[in-house]
């Protein structure tokens, strides 16, 4: 029986450890600033224990029964807590003081447990055998989650679902103890129902639980949400249903895996085919590796840079399994170099040359990004470009944002180059435009490359012809200081949102 | 949630949480006043040293440093400017943090007139005109001001533009309307022009210098509430008085005097300290800085150097008196009078924001943000003319003119209040747009110009007062923005560039 409540010890102690990392961890996921949550969390968390430990004088009688309550009760409270914590985060103001009092109310009752168990053990062991054997489980129990916390359980259950595992073992050394000391508890029943109930209470939550990290997103997308992370520079979510994988930015679609072939390859070979051989690539945007994967098969090619702002973007899709499936592990090429930088602020200071940019940004909508498509942004990536040189630009839609794409377009004209549009169907998206922007006059490749998905030698002279319901109108240049085209878009997509 | 809704969030909560909790640190910077006070007690120690310099310009604001662009650019070299700052650009003085560059003071400078052919020639030089097309200017895309530039925050919420257009009468757009075809009938005399001084002076128009604005607008007729407010802010942000404290020939000067009809700006992060920083590279051989002038006669001038504590005399052929007007009356000999110079005091505060303040009802941010009801001129955005698309912090730099009472009493207002007095009120009027502002600046730096420009108040504009000052004072010649009643950068330029060619037309 000694041996059975020494493990005991060992499982409340992990249980004890895996809360506090949990609330230190969680805390600096949703909030930031690690350093002082974790440290503020840790010391209150050790005050509230040592409250515990204090209150545990006034638990006279019924100890056993007090120590199977409390048992139920932390592993209720903290098995609910991380759970608890994220749905408190979407929809509560006062999330700190809630978190606060979550870490006050386990501790102390984490607290509580040691010196219970000690009285209980009191007569079944000598007092210095006692004190060593429960303080070893008890450091134990804590070495044992410290290792697994950031190695297994956190990446592979996730913070939910850990949770409700350590509080189901409470509750399991709760059951335990009731029919371990079943001769001794005067209402035995009553704890069995208990213990019941707070069982399947984290049963429940631990097989519901990954739904509770995306609970409060959920309702923004209609797949799945598979990752959702908030970098400094913007959200990332990634959706999958089925096959079909979709990133967001700030919930704006990038791509659907369905598709995204159309979209890149339209983007990339009408321009790359056209150059003799280009060898020197530049990728404004494009973090996904997705245009790239297409630049990458061209064997002229030798070096490729690509300038994206997030550096979780090139992160993560240049190792989650997933997503490099999408680019075929174009980010690991030997000829790519990542920089992170601003875009419009590295095209200043950079003295390279290029043969072909891929100019891949989120659409103007607000004037931030519209910056990126103005006559001084041109002006400068016509600097950064050979004499031969070719520059392909996402434009938004010709369809639904007649005015914002040609606006686009002589905006690329206005800055001396030769402005060539193009469109395609991408069914994600729709109609989508493109502007290749070149120093000699564009002629279409009578060849594309072969074995591509959807871009052909038959379908190329296609892209280049506009129907009337998307011909050229007449509109003003896009510059830093009369922003028209965020004004364009932002009345155009407002329509057809309408 | 997105990231803005995740921002806001957060805000929530530390406003939920911690108010008030964030320690805001900061100070008054600039002009020492004990220097301003040791010239006054005349505790200055008499010169021990002497040396001869032809030409000697007394300050090193933009009258004094352009004095040295025309000379320099003329080929004469044997000049020194004398500035009391460590640093010279007087208003157009500039600060810069981790985040931006910022003013603290003079913070644009309008499409130069046709007239203001010198301020043309400085941007040439600056690289700020690029060359000419139909015989207009065309500028730099980065130094005009980004879109959007303007913004009022009126009955809560954010509008484009500063004329007041949400909840406007048909009688306020209507004497908005007529308001402007008076204004475009000035335009088409060619009436007013910049620099000032070459404004037609047919009777009718000198008329207009001896009522106020306020005055001359209810005697048209027009007392549309909109186009008052409008006509007052205006006059508060380029004189800091209010409109019935301006002269009407003053306020139709600002409004008539730009040759094109639209808004466009020129500016920087730092506003006009872009330009004086780079005057002070081209003349940094002739710029004496902590050199305290306290006395100025025909053909010397003494000054104290801060730093050596030792008095210097200069002998001189030529003096240009590049200073505020109302010093003269101190420093210079037998000066005319200069009791018709007034000054309007103001508070310039550069605040340090950790992240921008929500996006609430209206318009995006924009360049200048103008607060509706209140006596401040709102903030205008440091990091506005970054190319930057990620820019998660920011520097706000508030404008207020202190134009409620006499400037006697407002400019000691300004200087007894202290500075966590100050910050509160800046903290308090800023946060009608942006209710969390508290939580979101970290420091807040004061400048305190107890003169910070001229006061055009009715009959100052062509008074004889003025014009004595523009005139050569035996050897010394005055240059100032102060000479043409209006604290415009083309002026102090015109003033600077005029006494210099003075000095070289002899």
């Amino acid at each position: 029986m000694v041996y059975v409540l020494l493990i005991s010890v060992f499982v409340i102690a992990s249980c004890g450890l895996v809360y506090e990392l949990i609330a230190g961890t969680l805390a600096s996921y949703l909030l930031g600033d690690s350093v002082m949550y974790f440290s503020t969390i840790i010391g209150t968390y050790l005050f509230a224990m040592g409250i515990g430990s204090y209150l545990s004088r006034f638990i006279g009688r019924g100890l056993v029964a007090r120590f199977i309550q409390v048992e139920l009760i932390v592993g209720v409270i903290g098995g609910s807590s991380a759970g608890m914590l994220f749905i408190v985060f979407a929809y509560i103001e006062s999330f700190r003081l809630i978190l606060y009092a979550q870490v006050i109310a386990v501790g102390v009752l984490v607290g509580l447990e040691i010196p219970l168990l000690l009285r209980i053990l009191k007569d079944k062991l000598e007092f210095k055998d006692l004190v060593s054997q429960v303080l070893t489980f008890d450091y134990l129990g804590a070495l044992a989650v410290s290792l697994l916390f950031p190695l297994i359980l956190a990446p592979r259950l996730g913070l939910v679902r850990t949770c409700f595992l350590f509080g189901i073992l409470n509750v399991l050394v709760a059951a335990w103890a009731t029919s371990l000391f079943r001769d001794q508890i005067a209402r035995l029943s009553s704890l069995r129902v208990q213990s019941a109930a707070a069982l399947i209470f984290l049963l429940a939550g631990f097989a519901y639980g990954e739904r509770l990290t995306t609970f409060a997103e959920e309702s923004l997308y209609t797949d799945e949400v598979v990752f959702a992370t908030t970098t400094p520079y913007q959200r990332i979510v990634i959706t999958r249903w089925k096959d079909d994988v979709r990133l967001f930015l700030n919930s704006h679609l990038q791509f659907s895996s369905r598709d995204e072939y159309r979209y890149h390859e339209v983007l990339v070979h009408p321009g790359m085919q056209w150059l003799k051989s280009p060898k020197r690539v530049l990728i404004l945007g494009g973090g996904d590796g997705l245009a790239l994967r297409e630049v990458l098969k061209y064997d002229s090619v030798e070096s490729v840079t690509m300038v994206d702002l997030d550096p979780e973007m090139t992160r993560l899709f240049s190792s989650n399994e997933l997503l490099r499936q999408l680019n075929g592990g174009s980010l690991r090429s030997p000829k790519l170099k990542v920089i992170n930088a601003d875009a419009f602020v590295w095209l200043g200071e950079s003295t390279d040359t290029f043969d072909f940019a891929v100019v891949d940004f989120p659409d103007p909508t607000n004037y931030a990004l519209g910056k990126l498509y103005t006559t001084t942004f041109y002006n400068l990536l016509a600097h950064r470009l050979n004499e031969h040189g070719a520059a392909a630009i996402q434009s938004t839609s010709p369809l639904y944002a007649r005015k914002s794409y040609w606006c686009i377009v002589s905006t690329v004209e206005s800055a001396g180059f030769h402005a060539t549009p193009y469109h395609a169907y991408v069914p994600s998206f729709g109609e989508w435009g493109y502007v290749l922007a070149t120093k000699l006059p564009y002629s279409v490749p009578t060849v594309a490359m072969k074995d591509l998905k959807f871009v052909s030698t038959i379908l190329l002279p296609g892209l280049f012809q506009f129907p009337a319901d998307m011909s050229r109108v007449d509109t003003e240049v896009n510059h830093l200081n009369n922003q028209v085209l965020v004004r364009y878009y932002e009345s155009e997509w407002h329509d057809v949102s309408q | 949630m997105n990231r803005r809704e995740f921002l806001a969030l957060g805000a929530g909560l530390t406003a939920g949480c911690t108010r008030n909790a964030r320690l805001i640190t900061g100070s008054f910077v600039g002009a020492s006043h004990d220097i301003g006070h040791m010239l006054r007690s005349g505790s200055i120690p008499a010169p021990t040293m002497e040396r001869r310099v032809p030409v000697v310009i007394v300050g090193g604001g933009v009258a004094g440093l352009s004095a040295g662009w025309h000379l320099a650019r003329n080929g004469f070299q044997d000049f020194e400017i004398l500035e009391l700052e460590e640093e010279a650009g007087g208003n157009s003085r500039s600060g810069e943090n981790r985040i931006s560059a910022y003013p603290w003071g003079a913070h644009y400078v309008p499409p130069p007139t046709k007239d203001s052919r010198y301020v043309r020639e400085l941007f040439e030089e600056l690289g700020v005109i690029t060359g000419y097309a139909n015989g207009e200017p065309v500028y730099k895309d980065e130094y005009l001001c980004f879109d959007p530039q303007e913004r009022l925050y009126i009955h809560g919420r954010w509008q484009d533009g500063l004329i007041p257009s949400i909840g406007a009468t048909d009688q306020d757009r209507e004497d908005l309307d007529r308001f402007e075809e008076i204004i475009a009938g000035y335009k088409a005399r060619h009436a007013f022009t910049i620099p000032m001084e070459l404004s037609r002076q047919d009777k009718d128009l000198l008329e207009l210098d001896s009522v106020s604005i306020r005055d001359s607008l209810d005697a048209r007729g027009l007392r549309s509430p909109a186009l008052h407010w409008y006509v007052n802010y205006a006059c508060r942000d380029d004189f800091g008085c209010t409109s019935g404290d301006v002269s009407a020939w003053a306020a139709i000067h600002y409004f008539s005097s730009r040759d094109t009809n639209q808004n466009a700006v020129l500016t920087w992060p730092e506003g006009n300290g872009w330009i004086v920083k780079r005057l002070r590279e081209r003349l940094r051989n002739s710029i004496r800085p902590a050199a305290l002038v306290f006395r100025v006669t025909q053909d010397r001038v003494d000054y104290y150097d801060i730093h050596e504590k030792t008095s210097t005399t200069i002998h001189a052929d030529r003096i240009i008196f590049a200073c505020p007007a109302f010093l003269a009356r101190f420093l210079v000999e037998n000066a005319p009078a200069t009791d018709a110079f007034e000054y309007a005091p103001w508070l310039v505060a550069n605040l340090t924001l950790e992240a921008f303040p929500m996006q609430r009802a209206g318009v995006p941010m924009a360049w200048d943000n103008v607060i509706h009801d209140s006596d401040a001129l709102g903030y205008v955005v440091a990091t506005h003319q970054s190319l930057r698309v990620h820019q998660p912090q920011t520097v706000f730099t508030f404008y207020y003119p202190l134009a409620g009472s006499s400037p006697k009493s407002e400019r000691a207002r300004l200087l007894n209040t202290d500075w966590k007095a100050w910050t509160d009120f800046i903290l308090d009027d800023l946060s009608k747009p942006h209710p969390e502002i508290r939580e979101l600046v970290s420091n807040i730096d004061i400048m305190r110009w107890g003169h910070a420009m001229v006061r055009p108040r009715p009959g100052f504009m062509w008074s004889e007062a003025r014009r004595r000052f523009t005139k050569p004072f035996g050897r010394i010649h005055f240059a100032h923005s102060d000479l043409s009643g209006v604290s415009l950068f083309e002026e102090a330029q015109y003033r600077g560039v005029t006494a210099a060619q003075w000095v070289l037309d002899r």
